[in-house]
């Protein structure tokens, strides 16, 4: 059972927990995740760890309301209680000091973008961020954002917030610009699909890290299999992060609906 | 008390030798377990053997001949005294017998319902040379475990008055060998925790071995009774990533004993595989059992497939394909590359299999899936095979018949081909020897390249039974102890 200590709304679906979890506080890493389970005949679902706080004993999620398990974990208010977190799961993000990095992130996928967008930071690189959401409401946390980044470049489909147009025309005007040597994408799997394809024509390496269907999230059911430069993967413990030019998101979009 | 108990020499026992003569015995007919109907078991989940009556166990018990160097024993991989326990079921004393088997066994109740006995103690019976069936140690065992010893009566008769030694050991692991291994250290006075991945305790026996072949609250029990016995167990630690070896020592841990199991399924690698639909076994299985999906009340979704094939020949795959029928599958299939002789699955489970309506399709092989414009799953090729020399597992080597592929509509595939040990441990731990497969190196002793890290079940030896797992814990915990007190 882990306590809930804050919770936050950035708008009306997406919701800021922080989570009493010490041992994770103390082991995670950037781009690491956890499992979630909430009620007795809850589901499992991965969730990625936006930030820690070892002092505190605490871990950052942010949760989208989407389904059934993530709204049940949104409606939970302090005090109440997680039924069970394990993590933190997956390989961490290899994080050096590349040069210049674009990070950009679609809607809740900012928030596990934000830990990695600090350790590049402080790893030496130059950072410019790419923050990418339907509308004005939906862009979270920018200031947080800003604060590690050199450069951050909003874009809204509806042009109600920094510049009109998708996240991939935001990282293409930087790529065109200027010498990127690492694209860092986290969000919708078909965000991700059209950053990749993008950075491919221009031949800047692109890290995405991918959230697929889990159960246990150990290695032990195979559900978040992804084929990657043609050979089959496991999220859980090959990933999340991947190369993204060699994964094969077609199939994952695919996959991501087996229980739609 | 125990020699009481166990001694062949002991005055009852030699009484019900000298009650009834040998052709007495072996003219009474073996027990007839008692199975709910095929027809009403795939409705539910209700476990479909209901265990021997009390007459019926008594009745058993009286054709062991007691013999004076029971082969059984030798076949049985933790030296069960099966003499001693079955004749204190014949004699009516259950709550001994249930004790008899706790003095070496820390799940009875689990292995008198999943271990092969027909492979191990019931094929050294001295029963089978006389042509006949042999005494049916599994159901006796089961029975006893079942009936008797409730209460904690039956828990290992030195653990209730072991000094605690104070010394600290950690269990990565709570399936049979991590529990098993548990209570053999408990018996011996050291202070055992165990971290378990999941969130629940019993790994394979909870999320891999279906509710049918045995019930949760079964493993619960002897969980129930290790935690009486004073083993502590923490839920969702994940060794190497929640706690590492660093913080095992730092938390003054003196041995880790590693049973993570073979948490890792492997997939044929052929064209479709990733298709919507097909799925492994251990995904399967571990949505419906542990998580409870399709029971009403819980989130986690299943795929209810009305054609469904399951490929495999193994237990697990009789597993799953039983699953698929009590989950509304109109056809459920086996395919499997060799024929029935070959089949790794016990006899029982494939007969059950075949009474519930399962098709096998043996010397099929699949080389394909196809699916339709949604992803999802529609067919799968299956090369027709011939059995050839015998390989290097000693059973004949299937060879694809050329050119005989024949195609099977299906709308769920689940893959049953085995499973790899689960790198999570042996790669968080710096300086551990693994081997090419994956597997931790243990000696002997299964104490590993690092000395105070001791190993067993199937990150050891990469996916075999329930019942050699628990040997590997029994093993490993009085070699872990001998080790400790060297130390010293």
């Amino acid at each position: 059972m882990n306590k809930i200590i804050e919770k936050e709304y950035f708008s009306e679906k997406v919701v800021k927990l922080v989570v009493e979890a010490p041992l994770i506080a103390r082991s995670r890493k950037p781009g690491n995740f956890v499992i979630v389970r909430t009620g007795d005949g809850g589901e499992r679902i991965p969730l990625t760890i936006a930030d820690a706080d070892t002092t505190r004993g605490t871990i950052t999620l942010v949760v989208q309301a989407v389904g059934f398990s993530t709204e049940a974990i949104c409606a939970l208010e302090p005090g109440q209680t997680l039924t069970d977190v394990v993590g933190p799961l997956g390989r961490p993000t290899h994080i050096a000091d590349y040069g210049t990095v674009v990070c950009c992130g679609g809607g809740v996928g900012v928030a596990p973008l934000l830990p990695i967008i600090r350790a590049m930071k402080e790893a030496g690189n130059r950072v410019v961020s790419v923050l990418a959401a339907r509308t004005k409401d939906l862009i979270i946390l920018e200031e947080q954002v800003r604060q590690y980044s050199d450069e951050v470049i909003i874009m809204t489909d509806d042009g109600s917030y920094g510049s009109k147009g998708l996240v991939t025309n935001g990282v293409e005007s930087v790529i065109e610009r200027e010498k990127v040597d690492l694209v860092v994408t986290i969000g919708p799997a078909v965000m991700m699909k059209f950053v990749s394809l993008l950075t491919k024509k221009y031949e800047v390496p692109t890290m995405c890290s991918l959230n697929t269907i889990m159960v246990d999230g150990t290695g032990m059911c195979g559900a978040c299999r992804v084929t990657v430069g043609g050979r089959t993967r496991f999220v859980c413990v090959d990933g999340p992060e991947f190369d993204a030019h060699q994964v094969d998101f077609d199939e994952m979009l695919l996959r991501m609906r087996a229980y739609n | 008390m125990n020699e009481e108990l166990t001694s062949r020499d002991a005055q009852w026992r030699a009484d019900l030798r000298a009650a009834l003569s040998a052709a007495q015995r072996t003219a009474i007919p073996r027990a007839k377990m008692p199975e709910l109907s095929a027809e009403y078991r795939i409705t539910c989940n209700e476990e479909v053997q209901q265990g021997l009556s009390r007459e019926q166990a008594m009745t058993e018990a009286t054709r062991c001949l007691d013999c004076p160097d029971p082969g059984c024993v030798k076949g049985c991989p933790v030296s069960i005294n099966i003499p001693a326990f079955i004749k204190n079921i014949q004699r009516g004393a259950v709550d001994d017998a249930a004790r008899v088997l706790k003095l070496t066994s820390a799940l009875p109740a689990v292995c008198g319902r999943v271990c092969p006995q027909e492979r191990q103690c019931e094929s050294r019976c001295i029963y089978h040379k006389m042509k006949k069936e042999p005494v049916a140690i599994g159901w006796l065992e089961r029975f006893a475990a079942d009936n008797g010893g409730k209460d904690g009566l039956a828990r290992p008769a030195d653990i209730s008055h072991k000094k605690i030694n104070g010394i600290k050991i950690a269990v990565v692991g709570s399936g049979p060998a991590g529990l098993s291994f548990a209570g053999a250290m408990c018996a011996l006075g050291y202070e055992v925790t165990v971290f378990e991945a999941l969130h629940q305790i019993g790994g394979v026996l909870k999320y891999g071995i279906p509710e049918f072949r045995l019930p949760n609250t079964i493993v619960d029990d002897e969980i129930e009774a290790l935690r009486r016995a004073g083993v502590t167990f923490h839920t969702d630690v994940v060794i190497g990533k929640t706690l590492g070896y660093d913080d095992m020592l730092a938390q003054g841990f003196r041995g880790i004993f590693v049973a993570s199991g073979a948490g890792l399924p492997r997939f044929m690698g052929i064209p479709g595989e990733n298709l919507n639909g097909i799925m492994s076994s251990n995904e399967y299985l571990t949505r419906v059992n542990l998580m409870g999906a399709g029971t009403p009340g819980h989130a986690t979704p299943v795929l209810r497939g009305k054609r469904v094939a399951v490929v495999g020949g193994g237990n697990t795959a009789m597993d799953s394909v039983r699953t698929a029928l009590r989950m509304g599958a109109e056809h459920a299939f086996i395919i499997y590359r060799r024929s029935e002789a070959e089949m790794p699955a016990r006899a029982e489970e494939v007969h059950h299999a075949r009474q519930e309506g399962v098709e096998f399709l043996t010397l099929h092989n699949p080389v394909e899936y196809k699916g339709d414009e949604h992803g999802r799953v529609t067919s799968v090729l299956l090369q027709r095979m011939e059995l050839g020399e015998p390989d290097a597992s000693g059973r004949r080597s299937p060879v694809p018949v050329e050119g005989d592929v024949v195609e099977l509509p299906v709308d769920e595939v689940i893959v049953s081909v085995g499973v790899s040990p689960n790198p999570l441990v042996p790669d968080n731990i710096d300086g551990i020897e693994v081997s090419k497969r994956g597997t931790i190196v243990v000696n002997d002793d299964l104490q590993s390249s690092i000395p105070m890290l001791f190993a067993g079940g199937d990150i050891v030896r990469g996916g075999a039974t329930v019942i050699l797992a628990m040997g590997d814990g029994r093993h490993a915990a009085q070699r872990m102890h001998e080790w400790l007190k060297s130390a010293e």
